[in-house]
């Protein structure tokens, strides 16, 4: 795919005192894999604990010291790269990324160049309107994290936490084929699906387990590439969207002013809500890549890529069609639906040998809009997926209607208990006695004898009476069925 | 007679016998140490440590129970991790530095038997030919030309260890060989160093100096003693992924078997123009004693060898620059405080690093950089893939590689000044490093000043075997070359 020819939607161009501009992005993401312990030595990987609690001599690049490769961590790679339909590349190579910094013991990152673990790949976006557009990824890559150095723990002095020193990082490199802050949201949000769908990566942006360097430019609606800049370690996606949009306008300012964009790392400052330099292009590091001596080529056996490949779950985008397909969703629904693995297997407990529609219909409105409302998530539901079940079954079997239904579920949220049961010992069950119901209407009738003029010349007035039967019966009547009989004895139609 | 003066078979054997103890074994060897301070071969001694280590040993061998270096005393090279025990590549850098773990060789020597007696100096970060670069000053000789009282290096890196090994100061030492590092200094002091192959014998735990090329081995008063030490150090390691997982040969097996039909190849690019003609005679006199006990000598071509050198002085520094990285004083050893980050980095490093050590720092950050890395460094590493290929072609033709093993006997101290002049001490021995090949460098005679002159063997990947029977042949020739004490 030639990234360059795309061009954004008429609806994202910016409007400049010269005309109209189209921002060009690209994202690099780190994706902290999900594992136990670090790429390449045994210290633990888990978040948090005491500055320099998970550090090994391998991690502190004590003399002497070797990297050995987790294979955990290469596994997650490879599902990573399946997930993301990529290229899996059976030979790939470690070099050192060479600078000096202090919360880079060995002063070399190791990383992967010239030969990553996973070639390209593609990961297709949903926008609003059931719009979907495919970003391209060239490339992912293993390599170890950083520590993290301490600036406000002594007068004089910088402290240094090791604690994520030597943990594995995927860096996921797009191409630059999104055209507006929110398309890259769209694509961060996605890639953050996919792999929390694949257990790679749980994607907590607030715990730093995913960050991103965006890659900003500007051109005139389908001129060639402008000159870019790279906006470092943004850590949520809400900013990510908000440094976009800052630096587009920023260099549409420059570029209108008949000024050029120096190519140079930036900043996000969220406080200021802007973008600021952090060093220009003369001053990048010149990083000597070389291949990792410690470190043989990382060869990957083909059966156990088939192997992983066997094993991965059902992604997003083929459960949302499988949805859509068998449970006869629309396309809005089944996506909200898969947005989680665990909504997606509660709506499905839901929705076994029962109405799919009408499952989705509740598990949406009703329970995501409670757990929403209160915070909770589908793990912490008080209503479980088989409470819900018995309470679509009522619904379908006529037993109960859709309002006596909202009761039963706001008792089981409450109290919890058998739907059918509480249906029984309330008293809740639908009214089918066609006498009774056709007493209550021939009584409302009786005693409105005015209300009876009146809609005959406005038949929409019939719902009052609707509403008046239904009263009388304690909603237990089936509202159709009352409005079909008031119709016919007022002659409406 | 002084226990020292015993070979570790020899030691064993009398150990084993109850002739003596290994602490009678332990106090010699300290007593001679202290007596040879002027060697300055030991930068720390641990005597505690030691009598601790022997007292253990006899417990052992009073069951008659013990491993393969049971009760034998040996020394250490500074770039060995030794736990609790200064370590330090005898670089300012690291001053102060006591590792909180111990390196697989040393471990295995200790899990075998062994007494450690302290560690040895070299060249800083293993960086020299002469001993000349340690910051604990230059290491003697033991041997002194016909005469004369100068004193002269004991080759490099591993003088140290040459020097403890030559003058009885321990029954063998561990040494490191990334161009040369085992086999120059062998070959100066009259004794006899292997280099292993490639991924024989476990990094971990050893400070790197060039990653490609590090190889750790040992020096020996006689080929049978080094035979004895490389089975113990040689391990299949989980914590070096380029070690290799095959199974280690009872080495001094191969010892006294004979060499009837072997093959050994002569290269003829070995022979520059300007090799002095006793190292010429000293080849042929080699070349001869093996073709006299039924080997067949066998004229080989090695083509890319003059490109050896060169090649290996990109690699190693790159490498080198890389892996020093880490002494940075952030975390351990040498800080000198700046008024900023970059500052402290500078004002740290200049004072930690020593010349040589700086200058290859330089150098390989120079091959590595943006704009120089094809020119350089990948095409070393071409180079690199050319050597091995002149070798994979000679394994056609012959078993083994006789060549000198360095162009020169022992020089004096601040003799050579000129650093090309020095790194040209390793012309016979780096292709073996480049090439990942084993090569050892045994004791073949006495120059006419009357210094020690060695040969150096290169083997097929993983064959040590052949590489010590062949010494052997040859050590069986020219006998053993002891250096008359003067200290």
């Amino acid at each position: 795919m030639d990234s360059e020819k795309r061009i954004a939607d008429k609806q994202d161009w910016i409007k400049g005192a010269t005309g109209d501009w189209e921002i060009i992005i690209g994202l690099e993401v780190h994706a902290q894999v999900l594992a136990k312990s670090k790429l390449f030595s045994g210290a633990s990987a888990e978040y948090g604990g005491a500055p320099n609690d998970h550090v090994s001599f391998v991690d502190a690049a004590m003399p002497g010291m070797l990297p050995v490769i987790n294979e955990f961590c290469v596994e997650q790679a490879v599902r990573t790269g399946l997930g993301l339909k990529a290229q899996i590349n059976e030979v790939s190579v470690f070099d050192r990324k060479n600078y000096f910094y202090p919360d880079l013991p060995q002063g070399y990152q190791i990383s992967q160049y010239k030969q990553p673990i996973v070639g390209e790949g593609v990961v297709s976006v949903d926008l609003e309107e059931g719009k979907s557009i495919s970003i391209g990824v060239e490339r992912l890559h293993l390599e170890q994290d950083a520590g993290k150095s301490l600036h406000d723990q002594h007068p004089a002095m910088s402290y240094v936490d090791l604690n994520r020193s030597g943990c594995a990082l995927m860096e996921i490199v797009s191409r630059p084929d999104m055209r507006s802050a929110d398309e890259a949201k769209a694509y961060v949000t996605k890639l953050r699906q996919i792999m929390r769908y694949l257990g790679t990566c749980d994607g907590n942006m607030e715990q730093g387990s995913m960050r991103a360097d965006v890659n900003v430019s500007v051109r005139k609606p389908g001129a060639p590439f402008g000159t870019r800049c790279e906006i470092k370690n943004v850590n949520s996606i809400r900013f990510m969207g908000q440094a976009i949009d800052y630096e587009a306008r920023r260099q549409i300012g420059i570029l209108e002013d008949g000024g050029k964009i120096d190519q140079e790392t930036r900043l996000y400052d969220a406080k200021k809500g802007e973008t600021r330099s952090m060093r220009s292009k003369e001053e990048a590091h010149d990083y000597r890549y070389f291949p990792d001596p410690d470190l043989l080529p990382l060869k990957l056996d083909p059966r156990r890529i088939a192997e992983i490949k066997a094993s991965l779950p059902e992604l997003p985008d083929e459960k949302r069609a499988r949805f859509v397909a068998s449970y006869g969703l629309s396309r809005y629904d089944a996506a909200v639906l898969v947005v989680e693995q665990s909504s997606a297997g509660f709506f499905e407990d839901v929705a076994q040998g029962r109405d799919g529609k009408l499952s989705a219909n509740w598990v949406i409105n009703e329970l995501f809009g409670r757990l929403n409302k209160e915070g909770k998530s589908v793990e912490t539901s008080p209503v479980s997926a088989r409470q819900l079940g018995g309470l679509v079954d009522l619904i379908s079997a006529g037993t109960i209607n859709g309002k006596i239904a909202k009761d039963v579920f706001e008792l089981l949220w409450t109290e919890g208990g058998e739907p059918a049961q509480i249906v029984e010992t309330r008293g809740l069950v639908q009214v089918t006695d066609m006498a009774a119901i056709e007493k209550a209407v021939d009584e409302i009738i009786s005693v409105n004898p005015d209300k009876v003029e009146a809609v005959k010349a406005k038949p929409s007035m019939l719902g009052w009476f609707v509403g008046q039967v239904m009263k009388t019966t304690g909603g237990k009547a089936n509202p159709q069925t009352v409005s079909d009989l008031l119709k016919k004895k007022l002659a409406i139609t | 007679m002084s226990l020292t003066n015993f070979t570790i078979a020899e030691a064993s054997a009398k150990l084993r016998a109850k002739e003596f103890s290994a602490l009678e074994l332990t106090e010699a060897y300290l007593k001679a140490i202290e007596n040879a301070r002027s060697l300055n071969a030991y930068i720390v001694t641990t005597p505690e440590k030691a009598r601790d280590m022997a007292k253990v040993s006899d417990a052992k061998l009073a069951k008659g129970q013990g491993g393969a270096l049971e009760g034998i005393p040996l020394g250490i090279k500074d770039l060995f991790a030794t736990k609790g025990v200064h370590t330090q590549a005898c670089s300012h850098i690291l001053d102060g530095f006591k590792p909180g773990y111990e390196s697989t060789v040393t471990q295995n020597l200790w899990d075998a038997g062994a007494v450690m007696l302290g560690k040895l100096n070299m060249d800083e970060f293993a960086m020299g030919s002469s001993n000349e670069t340690s910051c604990y000053g230059p290491v003697s000789n033991p041997w002194r030309r016909k005469n004369s009282n100068t004193s002269l290096v004991p080759g490099g890196s591993s003088g140290g260890s040459a020097s403890a090994v030559a003058a009885h100061l321990c029954a063998a030492a561990t040494a490191t060989d990334t161009g040369g590092s085992i086999r120059q200094p062998a070959a100066f002091t009259g004794t006899v160093g292997i280099k292993p192959t490639y991924g024989r014998v476990s990094r971990w735990g050893t400070v790197a100096f060039a990653s490609s090329l590090d190889q750790a081995g040992p020096i020996a008063r006689d080929v049978r003693d080094a035979a004895i030490m490389l089975k113990a150090m040689a391990s299949v390691d989980p914590k070096d992924t380029t070690s290799i997982n095959l199974p280690i040969p009872d080495y001094e097996a191969a010892i006294g078997k004979s060499i009837k039909g072997l093959r050994v190849g002569i290269p003829k690019e070995y022979r520059p123009s300007g090799l002095s003609s006793e190292i010429n005679a000293l080849w042929d006199k080699g070349a001869k004693w093996l073709k006299e006990q039924g080997a067949e000598i066998v004229e080989i071509s090695l083509p890319h060898t003059k490109y050896a050198l060169p090649a290996y002085y990109i690699v190693a520094p790159a490498e080198a620059s890389s892996n020093l990285a880490r002494y940075d004083g952030v975390r351990y050893g040498l800080r000198i405080a700046g008024d900023d980050l970059i500052d402290t980095y500078e004002k740290t490093r200049a004072a930690g690093f020593g010349r040589e050590v700086q200058r290859r720092v330089l150098v390989g950050t120079y091959v590595l950089s943006a704009g120089y890395y094809d020119a350089y460094y990948v095409k070393a590493q071409k180079v690199r893939t050319l050597i091995k290929r002149d070798f994979d072609d000679a394994w056609n033709k012959v078993d083994v590689v006789l060549t000198p093993a360095t162009p020169s006997p022992a020089f004096a101290p601040g003799e050579i000044t000129d650093p090309v002049e020095m790194y040209l001490n390793d012309i016979f021995t780096v292709t073996v490093n480049m090439a990942g090949l084993p090569g050892i460098a045994v004791p073949a005679g006495l120059s006419e000043s009357g210094l020690p002159l060695g040969l150096q063997l290169i083997g097929k990947p993983f064959d040590e075997e052949t590489l010590f029977r062949t010494a052997y042949a040859i050590e069986q020739a020219a006998g053993r070359f002891t250096a008359p004490q003067w200290w």
